[in-house]
C-alpha cells in the first residue's frame, strides 16, 4: 500500500505553503496532492503558482504529484481557473466536482475522483470509469464494510484493475460545504468583505459545544470534523482488502510524522488507543463518525 | 413557472393539488428518498392513488429517488425507479449517478430531473448530466446567489428548478456529512438529517437542553422558543462567543424574487417540506398560488403582501424567513 499527502485544506501564506511542500518532498509520502479545494478567494497562490509549485515539487523525485481542484464551484470565473488546472498537460488531476469530471472527459485525460464526488456504488463506479477515472477516493462517511462490498463487486465485475482505491485515513474530515463563509461569520463579516480572515487560522477555528466538546472546525465555507479521523489501527485491514493508497490529510506538519507512523503500522502493527476527545474512527466502523470503536 | 409542492402522504398531496400546485413531488416508503421519516411517504398502493389523483386533475407527479444507492442494495433503488415508472410518474428526481444511468438506459422516455442532492452548481456540471443522462431538468442547490442563478439560467442547456420556500439547508445538499458524523445517519445514506431518534430534551438548572446523540446542540432560557435540534442550527462556542455559528433556525422565503425568477426563465419553484403536515402544505400552496397568479395578472404591479409574509413566517422555523444564499449578504 502507498501513502499520500492530501491537499492542505487551510489557507496559509504563500511562503509557508512553499515551505510545507519542500518538507513534503522530503517526507515519506508516495503521492502528493496540492491545490486549493475550498475557496476561490484564497489567492496567496493562483493557478499558475500551484502549477509552478507542482513542477518544483516534482523535480528530482519519484513521488507522484496530483493537482487538486475546487469542490464548490459557483461562477464562470471559477470554472475558467478549473479548466486551466485541468488542462495543465503534465499532472494528474483530482476532480472534486462533476464539473472537473466533465472537463477531464472532454480533454480525454485520466482523473482522480476526490472524496466530495458522491460515488457510493458499483453502477456509479462504472459511470466514472467511463469518464476516465483512474483512482477513486471513497466518500468519507462510508464504512470499511461498505468498501469491502464495493471492491468485491468491482472484482466480480472485472473492473477492479481499472482503478486504484484511496481512503482518507488521517486528519480533519471534510464534512460539508456552504455558500456561507463561517470563518467570516465568526468575525462578524460578510463573505464579500471577508478580508481573507481565514489566513489567521492555520488550522481552522474550533466550534465547540457549550460543554467544551470539539464539534466541528470552521474552515471558510468548509466544515471539518472537530476530531481528527485516525485509521491507524485499521491499516492492516485496508491493506488486506486491497486499498491501494491511504491518505494523510495535510492538517499541519504533524502529517509528516503521521505518514511515518502509518507506514510503520503496516510493517509492525501496534494498537494505538484513540483518546475519543481529539480523535475518532467512527465512520469506518459504521457508527457516528465522531465516535471511537 | 410551475409551482411544485411537497407531499408526505395522500392527504397532503390532495391538499397541494386542491390549493394550486401544478405538480407534486413525493417519495417511497423506504430509504430511497431524502425524507425517510417514520409514518411518512408512499407504499405501492398509495403511489398509484397519488398518480391517479394528480393525473385526473391534469397536474404532474414527480417521484424523488434521491438518496445514494447502497453498495449492497442497488436493486432497491432500481426497483423504486421501476415502481415510479409503472404508476406513470411524470418525472424521476435522482441524485445518484448509477441510478440515473439505470433510469436513462431503461426508461429513456421518462423525464429525469437532477435532484438538489446531486449538488449541481455550475454549467460544466450541468453539461455532465445532460451529456451522460439526457436529463430534462436540474434542481439547483440552495448555495447560489440570485446573480449566479441568473448567469447559470442564461447558459444552461437544461431548464432549471429552484427552491422557493421551506426549511433552509445551508450546506451544498448531498455534500454534507455533518449528520452522519454526529449520529451515523445522513441524508445521503439513510435519507434523514439529525434523525429524531437521536434527539433528547432535558430540563436542567441551566435551561432546557436539546441534544443530538449526546452532543449539546442548544440550551434555551425560559423566554426563548425551543426549536428542533437540526445540528447546523444550534448555538455553539467559537472562542468565547456563543452564537448560531452556522445558521439560525430560519426558513427560506423567496416571494420577492418571483419577478426575477420568471424573467430568468426558471421553470419551476419548489416548496420544501414533505415531512410537514397537510395544513402546512395548504397554507404554503395557497399563498404561493396567490403570489404567482398576482404576478401573471399584472407583472408591473407585483408586490409582496404583508399577509403572505406573515402566513409563511408562521410556518417557518423560528418564525423567521430569509432569502438565504440568494442574497449575497447572507453568505
Amino acid at each position: 500500500m502507498k501513502f499520500s499527502l492530501g491537499p492542505s485544506l487551510f489557507f496559509w501564506p504563500k511562503n509557508e505553503v512553499v515551505d510545507f511542500y519542500q518538507q513534503a518532498k522530503e517526507s515519506s509520502a508516495d503521492v502528493i496532492y496540492l491545490g486549493e479545494t475550498v475557496c476561490s478567494k484564497r489567492r496567496e497562490l493562483r493557478a499558475k503558482d500551484w502549477l509552478g509549485l507542482a513542477q518544483d515539487v516534482a523535480q528530482d523525485t519519484n513521488k507522484q504529484i496530483v493537482v487538486s481542484t475546487m469542490t464548490l464551484l459557483e461562477s464562470p470565473a471559477e470554472i475558467q481557473v478549473l479548466k486551466r488546472l485541468c488542462d495543465n498537460g503534465e499532472f494528474l488531476v483530482e476532480a472534486n466536482d462533476l464539473s472537473a469530471v466533465q472537463i477531464m472527459h472532454e480533454l480525454n485525460m485520466p482523473f482522480v475522483a476526490g472524496p466530495a464526488i458522491n460515488c457510493y456504488n458499483l453502477s456509479t463506479l462504472k459511470v466514472l470509469l467511463k469518464q476516465g477515472m483512474t483512482r477513486w477516493l471513497m466518500p468519507v462517511e462510508l464504512s470499511g464494510d461498505w468498501l469491502k462490498t464495493l471492491l468485491n463487486q468491482a472484482s466480480d465485475a472485472g473492473i477492479r484493475q481499472q482503478f486504484e482505491c484511496e481512503v482518507f485515513s488521517w486528519g480533519y474530515l471534510p464534512l460539508a460545504y456552504s455558500a456561507r463563509c463561517f470563518t467570516a461569520r465568526s468575525e462578524d463579516k460578510a463573505k464579500d468583505d471577508c478580508e481573507y480572515c481565514c489566513i489567521k487560522y492555520p488550522e481552522g477555528r474550533r466550534m465547540n459545544s457549550r460543554e467544551g466538546e470539539r464539534v466541528f472546525v470552521l474552515n471558510g465555507i468548509q466544515t471539518l470534523s472537530g476530531y481528527q479521523y485516525n485509521l491507524i489501527n485499521e491499516m492492516p485491514a485496508l491493506d488486506a482488502m486491497g486499498v491501494d493508497i491511504a491518505r494523510i490529510s495535510a492538517d499541519s506538519t504533524e502529517a509528516f510524522t503521521q505518514l511515518d507512523n502509518f507506514r510503520e503500522q503496516l510493517v509492525n502493527p501496534t494498537r494505538k488507543e484513540l483518546d475519543g476527545v481529539t480523535e475518532c474512527n467512527g465512520f469506518w466502523h459504521k457508527i457516528a463518525g465522531m465516535s471511537v470503536a | 413557472m410551475e409551482l411544485l409542492c411537497p407531499a408526505g402522504n395522500l392527504p397532503a398531496l390532495k391538499t397541494a393539488i386542491d390549493n394550486g400546485a401544478d405538480a407534486v413531488y413525493i417519495g417511497l416508503k423506504d430509504d430511497t428518498n431524502a425524507r425517510h421519516f417514520a409514518g411518512l411517504n408512499f407504499n405501492d398502493g398509495k403511489l398509484a392513488k397519488a398518480a391517479d389523483y394528480v393525473h385526473q386533475r391534469g397536474k404532474k407527479l414527480h417521484v424523488a429517488i434521491n438518496t445514494f444507492a447502497h453498495a449492497d442494495g442497488e436493486e432497491r433503488w432500481q426497483k423504486a425507479v421501476d415502481n415510479a415508472v409503472a404508476i406513470g410518474t411524470d418525472a424521476l428526481i435522482i441524485a445518484d449517478l448509477g441510478v440515473l444511468d439505470y433510469a436513462a438506459t431503461k426508461y429513456p422516455e421518462v423525464e429525469r430531473h437532477v435532484s438538489v442532492q446531486a449538488s449541481t452548481t455550475n454549467l460544466e456540471a450541468i453539461k455532465f448530466f445532460k451529456n451522460n443522462f439526457d436529463v430534462q431538468r436540474v434542481v439547483l442547490p440552495r448555495v447560489l446567489s440570485v446573480q449566479q442563478v441568473r448567469q447559470l439560467a442564461k447558459s444552461s442547456p437544461v431548464p432549471l428548478e429552484v427552491f422557493a420556500f421551506g426549511s433552509l439547508c445551508i450546506m451544498a445538499e448531498g455534500r454534507c456529512y455533518l449528520s452522519s458524523y454526529m449520529t451515523g445517519e445522513s441524508p445521503n445514506t439513510v435519507g434523514a438529517c439529525s434523525p429524531a431518534k437521536y434527539v433528547r430534551w432535558q430540563d436542567t438548572d441551566k435551561g432546557l437542553e436539546s441534544r443530538l446523540n449526546g452532543v449539546l446542540i442548544d440550551r434555551y432560557q425560559e423566554d426563548e422558543n425551543a426549536g428542533y435540534p437540526t445540528l447546523c442550527k444550534g448555538r455553539f462556542e467559537v472562542d468565547d462567543n456563543v452564537y448560531h455559528a452556522l445558521e439560525e433556525p430560519t426558513s427560506l422565503n423567496t416571494l420577492e424574487l418571483i419577478p426575477d425568477l420568471i424573467a430568468m426563465g426558471i421553470v419551476s419553484v419548489k416548496i420544501e417540506g414533505r415531512q410537514r403536515s397537510p395544513a402546512y402544505v395548504e397554507q404554503v400552496a395557497k399563498t404561493w398560488r396567490m403570489a404567482l397568479d398576482r404576478y401573471q395578472q399584472s407583472p408591473e404591479n407585483y408586490a409582496v403582501e404583508g399577509a403572505w409574509m406573515n402566513t409563511l413566517a408562521n410556518l417557518s422555523e423560528g418564525s423567521q424567513t430569509t432569502l438565504g444564499a440568494y442574497h449575497r449578504k447572507w453568505q
